[in-house]
């Protein structure tokens, strides 16, 4: 058993853990934050898309132990104080999900895309989420909410 | 639709903002494999390396040493319960576990209890099991042949791998129309083995508390409260009773059809928990998702179609071959072994139709389940598109013209086609001159033709489907005798809130949200005020489940009915309330007021607390309602599908460039909703067109048993949809509905289907199954001549 210190959405925890174990399962059988799902095996879905140190990672490929002494967030970590992120906001007003399995994923990715590139592109949404499935949806939703979070995060809105 | 309530009552027509969506953005839903109990154990399960063997030993002693492992569980082990086969849909059986023999790759072999999923996994790794391989059958056509070696032998009779013939309508009329024809096309056309691929896997948690001496399963589950009955009818004998069942469809990650089925998984882990007295969680993983649960499609069909030279279509023949792997476990009402795939006579006025279909058993996993399409619809639909712009193309008309001239007119309607079913309502040339002014068909055309010259490959294809939903009535339809009617369960409370249950199970499509509109629309309480639960068979009325577009032709039904039972109680009620005769009130949403007098009026609301407070003498207390409805008829929702695409000469790849969809869905309930609903629709329409495809290799080795291999739409390359609709109502649903989630799927690879061969006609090519792989273009081209 390996111990690790890390913070998850600004909460320090401290766990035992087996060195193998995955830090999907780390987050949603360990400390409970079941928002962020396992949709494949191999890395090409990204339901369990979260942040480490502000990068996107698919956390079914990370081990637990690699996350020690780091800074993550999760989709549960995107409200502050009661008040929605404007992505959260983009995908209820664009009707950007329907069964939402995808959806935390989806929003963190985006979440990261939208730091990097605040004034995106059609395109470049489209790149930059083609590392998360969605099945339901079709994704031209998803790019609407997508492009809403960047028009509210440009007016300045959290 | 201009809609009858204001916005924030939010009636039909509104599109109200999804219920649902506060808990999922939150990360907040609550889908199977986030329940976790205390005590809970996991499983995992041994699966087969080969598709056909003889299992000679399994050594668990391995395993068993692992600490942790407390069980490893095998047929034998059910045996002694008679629970290691279980009945399928289709009257059918199927292996829970094998005690003698695997049929296919990635079967069931054994599972491994722990109390961890990765000490189970351990122990999954730890099982030994030996094996003599036996013959492998995978192609459904060498199966047929004399010699093909017996693939179910556990059936004492039988003989060889045949399942079942199923033909309907005049053989001999339509052979007489074929052979009075001026002009005939025939063509092999192959739907592949697809997987719905819902991106939560399939899973349960199974709770036999011994203390209450009751079961209860969250499970990924579109139908749970046939899953109970099915339950009940076959664990009756080890002391499961219905009522001591309790299935629970939590929040489902997408179903798509792929989550009807009852897989071994669930019913391992069910007994798993009723031998330990613990909760036992097991949650499928993606490769095994794909390679074991039960597949769609697989239909080798061969297709004829007879007109005259003027080019009116006459008559339609199809043979089938339908690949079922070793069991038919397929998920149609048990009436029909090919689902409804005699709708394969789509929009089109024929005289005479005769279809076949022969159910084979193979060494594959069991198939026959919908990719989000009502019983073999898409099947039907796409053999139907591709012969008619087959026909159009070899009579040299234009195949906009040759379908506006063959389409059934709007005054047929209602309609008996030739294989008897009677469509509702249509109007199939205004969806395709809607979806032709938008696309700009014309200019198209002589872009393409410019083009041509240029030696440049671009395509345009259309398909105007016809689709046959909401089973159904229920003299033709039930589901091992269960018949297929819905149900709501409306109560209004005394301060004029709801509570309303349903007998479905939404996967995504907004139930609480559009459920919440409907009786919003008939009572006028605002969606805001109504809470819409299903999902949990202790709380909601029975009914057959979320598939085939069944929610709003006939849950939905069922709620239209249920509120109308409201108002005419509410109606008494208000009548009391206003002194005034019952026939001098006047309804408009929300309100009765005296005729006349505008003035004197009681809200929905006033009457709703007067049900509990104030009611007439001799009226029971309440206000609530129950709705079984059986619809009277299907549905039968339509459009008009235009695709334009170009071809690269030099890799073979299709870009979709342009998409225009143009839906017909009766009356709508809430506009975003359907939208997504078809947006969704196309991209798992683009999917099997152009890049998903189940293939086994001689040996029966999957070949696309992960993503790596089995290709899902991402944001690149699914194209930017166009959608727009015309309204032709149901004239028997009380909403005029007809349902949506699938047209697109169905109607959507047809069409690109069809643009391909639109490019590549002028080369000599007549035809391209699906899926349109670049590899698949490429060597075509390279046989033409002119791959670059």
């Amino acid at each position: 058993m390996m111990r690790v210190q890390l913070t998850v959405n600004g909460e320090r925890h401290e766990v035992e853990v087996e060195p193998r174990l995955l830090l999907v399962h780390l987050l949603r059988d360990v400390l409970r934050l079941t928002g962020t799902h396992i949709g494949c095996d191999t890395t090409h879905c990204g339901a369990c898309t979260v942040l480490l140190e502000d990068r996107p990672v698919k956390s079914c490929t990370v081990f637990a132990v690699q996350a020690n002494g780091k800074r993550l967030m999760t989709v549960e970590g995107l409200e502050r104080n009661g008040t929605l992120h404007p992505i959260q906001e983009g995908f209820v007003q664009e009707h950007g999900l329907q069964c939402g399995y995808c959806t935390p994923g989806m929003m963190m990715t985006s979440y990261a895309f939208l730091k990097r590139t605040p004034n995106p592109s059609e395109d470049e949404i489209r790149h930059a989420i083609s590392g998360n499935l969605c099945r339901c949806t079709g994704y031209v939703n998803i790019v609407k909410a997508v492009q809403y979070a960047a028009a509210r995060l440009q007016e300045g809105g959290a | 639709m201009v809609p009858r309530t204001p916005p924030e009552v939010g009636g039909m027509g509104h599109s109200v903002k999804r219920k649902e969506d506060a808990r999922f953005i939150r990360g907040k839903g609550t889908y199977v494999d986030d329940i976790q109990l205390p005590g809970m154990l996991y499983l995992d399960i041994v699966r087969s390396p080969l598709a056909h063997a003889r299992i000679t030993k399994i050594d668990t002693s391995k395993a068993l040493a692992i600490p942790g492992v407390l069980a490893v569980i095998t047929g034998a082990d059910l045996a002694k319960y008679n629970l290691h086969w279980m009945p399928t849909l289709m009257s059918d059986t199927q292996m829970v576990l094998p005690v003698e023999k695997v049929m296919y790759q990635a079967q069931e072999v054994a599972a491994v209890l722990a109390t961890d999923r990765y000490i189970a996994a351990d122990g999954v790794d730890a099982v030994e099991v030996a094996y003599e391989p036996l013959p492998v059958v995978v192609d459904p056509i060498k199966a047929l042949a004399p010699d093909a070696p017996v693939l179910r032998t556990d059936k004492t009779d039988k003989k060889d791998n045949h399942i079942w013939h199923w033909e309907w309508g005049d053989r001999a009329a339509t052979d007489r129309a074929f052979a009075e024809a001026d002009v005939t096309v025939r063509q092999d056309i192959y739907l592949p083995r697809i997987h719905v691929a819902s991106i939560e896997t399939c899973g349960c948690v199974a709770h036999f508390d011994r203390v209450a001496d009751k079961l209860t399963v969250w499970m990924t589950t579109q139908a749970p409260h046939a899953i109970r009955t099915v339950f009940a009818l076959v664990a009756g004998h080890v002391g499961l009773a219905e009522h001591k069942i309790r299935i629970i469809s939590p929040d489902i990650g997408g179903g798509f059809g792929g989550k009807v089925p009852v897989y071994p998984g669930y019913v391992i882990a069910v007994a798993a928990s009723v031998l330990t007295g613990k909760p036992v969680k097991w949650v499928e993983d993606r490769m095994e998702n794909l390679q074991a649960d039960s597949f769609a499609r697989d239909y080798h069909m061969t297709c004829e179609l007879a007109a005259r030279k003027d080019g009116t279509l006459t008559a339609l023949r199809i043979k089938t071959i339908a690949d079922h792997g070793y069991a038919d476990a397929a998920a149609n009402p048990s009436k029909f072994p090919a689902g409804l795939f005699h709708i394969c006579t789509g929009s089109y006025d024929f005289q005479a139709a005769h279809v076949e279909v022969d159910g084979v058993y193979t060494n594959k996993p069991p198939g026959g389940i919908a990719y989000r399409c009502s019983f073999r619809v898409t099947e039907a639909v796409h053999a139907i598109e591709r012969m008619t712009d087959l026909m159009a193309h070899h009579l040299g008309m234009d195949p906009a013209e040759f379908r506006l001239k063959n389409f059934i007119r709007p005054e047929q309607f209602p309609y008996r086609s030739a294989l008897g079913w009677e469509y509702d309502s249509g109007n199939y040339a205004a969806a395709l001159r809607k979806a032709m002014d938008r696309i700009g068909y014309a200019e198209l055309r002589r872009e393409q033709a410019e083009k041509r010259q240029r030696g440049e490959l671009m395509g345009i294809g259309i398909s105007s489907f016809t689709e046959i939903v909401g089973a159904g009535p229920s003299k033709h339809f039930d589901i091992l005798g269960l018949k297929m009617f819905d149900s709501a369960e409306i109560r209004v409370h005394p301060t004029g809130k709801v509570i309303a249950r349903f007998g479905t199970r939404s996967q995504g499509q907004g139930h609480e949200t559009t459920y919440a509109q409907i009786i919003a629309e008939e009572l006028g309480i605002p969606v805001a005020d109504i809470q819409v639960e299903e999902g949990d068979t202790d709380t909601a009325p029975y009914g057959l489940g979320t598939y085939a577009s069944r929610s709003t032709p006939v849950a939905g039904a069922a709620g239209a009915m249920a509120a109308r039972k409201i108002r005419d109680k509410a109606r008494k009620i208000a009548a009391y309330l206003l002194e005034a005769a019952e026939d001098d009130l006047v309804w408009e949403p929300g309100r009765f007021s005296v005729a006349g007098a505008p003035h004197r009026f009681k809200t929905i609301q006033d009457i709703a607390f007067a049900a509990y407070t104030n009611h007439p003498q001799g009226m029971e207390a309440g206000l609530e309602a129950v709705s079984y409805y059986d619809p009277p008829n299907l549905t039968y929702p339509f459009g008009s599908y235009i695709c334009v695409v170009d071809i690269d000469k030099g890799t073979g790849q299709v870009k979709v460039r342009r998409f225009v969809a143009v839906d017909d869905c009766g009356n709508i309930i809430n506009p975003m909703i359907v939208e997504g609903q078809i947006h969704g629709g196309l991209t798992m329409g683009l999917a099997p067109a152009l890049y998903e495809e189940i293939a086994y290799d001689e040996n029966g080795n999957i070949q696309g048993g992960s993503f790596i291999d089995y290709l899902l739409p991402t944001a690149v390359e699914t194209p930017r949809w166009e959608t727009d609709k015309t309204t032709t109502p149901s004239p028997h649903h009380p909403l005029g509905a007809k349902g949506v989630g699938e047209s697109a799927t169905v109607g959507a690879p047809a069409a690109i289907a069809n643009a391909v061969v639109d490019a590549l006609w002028h080369l000599g090519v007549r035809h391209v199954d699906i899926p349109i792989t670049p590899a698949k273009v490429w060597k075509l081209l390279r046989e033409k001549g002119v791959s670059e």
